[in-house]
């Protein structure tokens, strides 16, 4: 635990969602023993997500944002496994599950889409069939009333002559179909929360806005919660609620979604916000962070932007960042942007 | 004179089932034009940036400059020189070595087991130039340390590997680089050094850039020219000003209404209808009809020609009312 009396208080207090948080993360550590040593995907991590809530996950490949959704619905694979910290869901701790009760929560509880819609998708099963399958498999109805549940399903997140199509293969979708295709299954047994992996990166900007729009459409409609990561942060402006920061495995800054984009206070989001070549600005030079983010089996001492950051004083080479707790706070950072120090 | 200029170029790709499936299920032969028709100039020490969705044809184009791929119809000519037709064998070595390509994946373009030294300077140990401090002083050149030279690509971030894509594009001492989606696999933060470098060498240097990339704020970010390309085909060219203020043609009107903005939080996006049509069996007369609101009959009948609105050029039967 780090010294409380290292705690800074910090000016705002982002609101506490009023209803029971769907999912709480708490302290999460994933860690990956290697030969040479015990690597830290993730780091202390904490967050809530309210009813309907979308949350945006952004932050740098091998940020630890995978790692995380993976932790969250039971996925990690081996080595990497749950170090400490607590995972609730509407009230239930799942973190500690046998493999088979996590299995019944996935797809029941807790709908996935991943950047690549044939890891969903069995290539062998028509589309149909995958589709009432999952749904017979959490829900309580009838072989007919999954198949009639797996039209609606498909129509809802409209693919054309549903019908028909219910009887396709996934290779008989383009890229975009399937990814709607997913979106159908991962709705389909109604769960509470979905983890969306970059559901939209490898899709053109056109589709793309059309699968955005589809998840805010459905999740609205359907009351569900959404963990969206991406590293688009034009995504996460448009769609996301709030928005949590990772930086090397840790929650660099957590807060609203025009709070964090307009009014950073991490040095890492404030650099991050400012190297986008934004549509407004003009041929200037663009802002830069120097450096890259450090490999996991490399982490400099203390807070592990201070290579990188312009704010950095001896502070925060001898002490980790402050941690980021669920309820307060919005940058785990000694000297944030815009607060006098 | 321009330096690159493109005439109606065109690129078709036989995707045929191999012969025996095409007997045994009386199938016809299959053709793809990836690119159909494609006009356009390059002024000296500018950047000329193609955007389109996958498959719009950005990346063939950008072979077939370069000379990876040749052309089914049409050329490309560099200072006047077309290298497809040109039979002195030093006018085109000379031209070669003046353009330079750099692709999107730092991680596959650099060989592996080479030291990254030796993958600088080889594009010019291949012609048999003179390669001594050739290598510290692109390393230098790029923000990278002479003693980089030594070490392997798998010793480097990815941003730091396309810096010595760049130093090795560099090498030859160049012209032209044509760069496809140089920064796309890079993280924002290092995606703003990249980008700022390939500025400062431009300057520097008066390197002219054909930049193809998806991302519109990197394009309007990096252009003095945009093309806009759709199934293969040049819809519309403008300023990036007069592109991002008033684009002429619906499809670029889509693309720019489509695009995730960071300034627009929250913001509704009405989303564009329907997806790429299949290259195969491209849609009659303009191939954006099926998308496009403002379609009209003579739309599904003729093909619109690229034709001056202004400055600006563009393919659209209704510009005027776009
Ligand atoms: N060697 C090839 N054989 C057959 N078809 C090809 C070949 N190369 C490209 N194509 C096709 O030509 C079209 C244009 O491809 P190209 O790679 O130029 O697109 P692009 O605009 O660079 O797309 P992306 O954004 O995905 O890189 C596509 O339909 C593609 O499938
Ligand atoms: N099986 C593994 N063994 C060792 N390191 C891993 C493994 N899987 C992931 N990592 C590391 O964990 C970190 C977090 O990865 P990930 O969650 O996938 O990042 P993101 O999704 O943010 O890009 C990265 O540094 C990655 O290299
Ligand atoms: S804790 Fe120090 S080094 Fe880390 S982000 Fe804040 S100011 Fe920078
Ligand atoms: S020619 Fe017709 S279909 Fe094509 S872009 Fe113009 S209005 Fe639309
Ligand atoms: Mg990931
Ligand atoms: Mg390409």
């Amino acid at each position: 635990m780090s010294d409380p009396s290292l705690t800074p208080i910090h000016s705002e207090t982002p609101e506490r969602p009023l209803s029971e948080p769907v999912l709480s993360v708490r302290d999460l550590i994933v860690e990956i023993p290697t030969r040479y040593a015990v690597l830290r995907p993730v780091d202390q991590v904490s967050y809530d997500i309210a009813p309907g809530e979308i949350l945006g996950v952004v932050g740098e490949s091998g940020a630890g944002k995978s790692m995380t959704g993976n932790a969250v619905i039971g996925l990690l694979d081996r080595p990497a496994h749950i170090a400490d910290g607590e995972i609730w869901l509407k009230g239930r701790r799942i973190d500690n599950l046998r493999r088979d009760q996590m299995r019944a929560i996935r797809g029941k509880e807790i709908g996935m889409i991943f950047q690549d819609p044939l890891t969903s998708l069995n290539p062998l099963l028509r589309i149909g069939d995958q589709l009432s399958e999952t749904i017979l498999e959490h829900l309580p109805v009838s072989r007919a009333e999954a198949r009639v549940r797996a039209l609606q399903a498909l129509d809802e997140v409209g693919i054309p002559a549903a019908a028909e199509r219910l009887n396709s293969y996934p290779h008989e979708f383009s890229g975009g179909m399937r990814q709607r295709v997913v979106i159908a299954l991962a709705l389909c047994a109604e769960p509470s929360l979905v983890i969306a992996d970059e559901p939209t990166t490898a899709l053109d900007v056109s589709v793309q806005a059309q699968i955005i729009a589809l998840l805010k459409r459905l999740c609205r409609e359907k009351g569900t919660s959404v963990i969206l990561v991406t590293h688009d942060m034009g995504v996460i402006a448009e769609a996301a609620d709030r928005v949590a920061v990772m930086y090397a495995g840790r929650l660099a800054e957590l807060g609203p979604v025009a709070q964090v984009l307009k009014t950073p206070r991490h040095p890492y989001t404030d650099g991050l916000v400012g190297s986008m070549p934004m549509a407004s600005a003009g041929k200037e030079r663009l802002r830069q962070i120097p450096g890259s983010m450090p490999r996991l089996g490399s982490l400099p001492d203390g807070c592990a932007f201070h290579p990188r950051c312009p704010r950095a004083e001896t502070r925060c080479r001898q002490n980790p960042g402050p941690t980021l707790g669920a309820d307060h706070g919005r940058a785990a950072c000694w000297f944030p942007v815009g607060e006098v120090s | 004179m321009s330096l690159v200029s493109v005439r109606n170029l065109t690129r078709v790709f036989d995707v045929s089932k191999p012969w025996l499936n095409r007997v045994l299920e009386r199938l016809p032969k299959r053709y793809l034009t990836a690119v159909s028709d494609v006009s356009f100039q390059i002024e000296e020490n500018k950047v000329y940036a193609l955007v389109g969705e996958s498959g719009s044809g950005k990346s063939t184009i950008g072979k077939m400059l370069v000379g990876l791929l040749p052309p089914s119809e049409g050329g490309v000519e560099i200072r006047g020189v077309n290298l497809a037709s040109e039979q002195d064998a030093k006018t085109i070595d000379d031209i070669r070595s003046d353009i330079q390509m750099i692709f999107q994946d730092p991680y596959a373009s650099l060989n592996p087991r080479w030291r990254v030294g030796d993958i600088i300077v080889e594009p010019v140990a291949a012609r048999g130039g003179d390669t001594t401090g050739l290598a510290s002083k692109l390393l230098e050149q790029v923000g990278l340390a002479a003693e980089d030279a030594q070490k392997f690509p798998h010793e480097f971030s990815g941003g730091q590997r396309q810096r010595i894509a760049v130093a090795r594009a560099l090498a030859s001492n160049p012209k032209l680089i044509v760069c496809d989606e140089p920064t796309s696999a890079l993280d924002v933060s290092v995606q703003a050094q990249v980008l700022n470098l390939m500025s400062d060498l431009k300057d520097d240097l008066g390197l002219t850039y054909l930049f193809i990339s998806h991302d519109l704020t990197v394009v309007r970010h990096m252009a003095d020219t945009i093309g806009v390309l759709y199934l293969g085909r040049l819809v519309e060219e403008a300023a990036p000003e007069d592109l991002f203020t008033t684009p002429r043609h619906p499809y670029t009107q889509m693309l720019l209404d489509a695009a995730p903005r960071m300034d627009e939080i929250g913001r509704e996006v009405e989303p564009p209808t329907g997806e790429i049509p299949d290259p195969i069996n491209p849609p009659s007369g303009c191939a954006f009809h099926p998308r496009c609101p403002l379609a009209t009959d003579i739309c599904r009948e003729r093909r619109p020609e690229l034709r001056y609105v202004g400055i600006t050029r563009v393919a659209c039967h209704h510009t005027d009312a776009a």
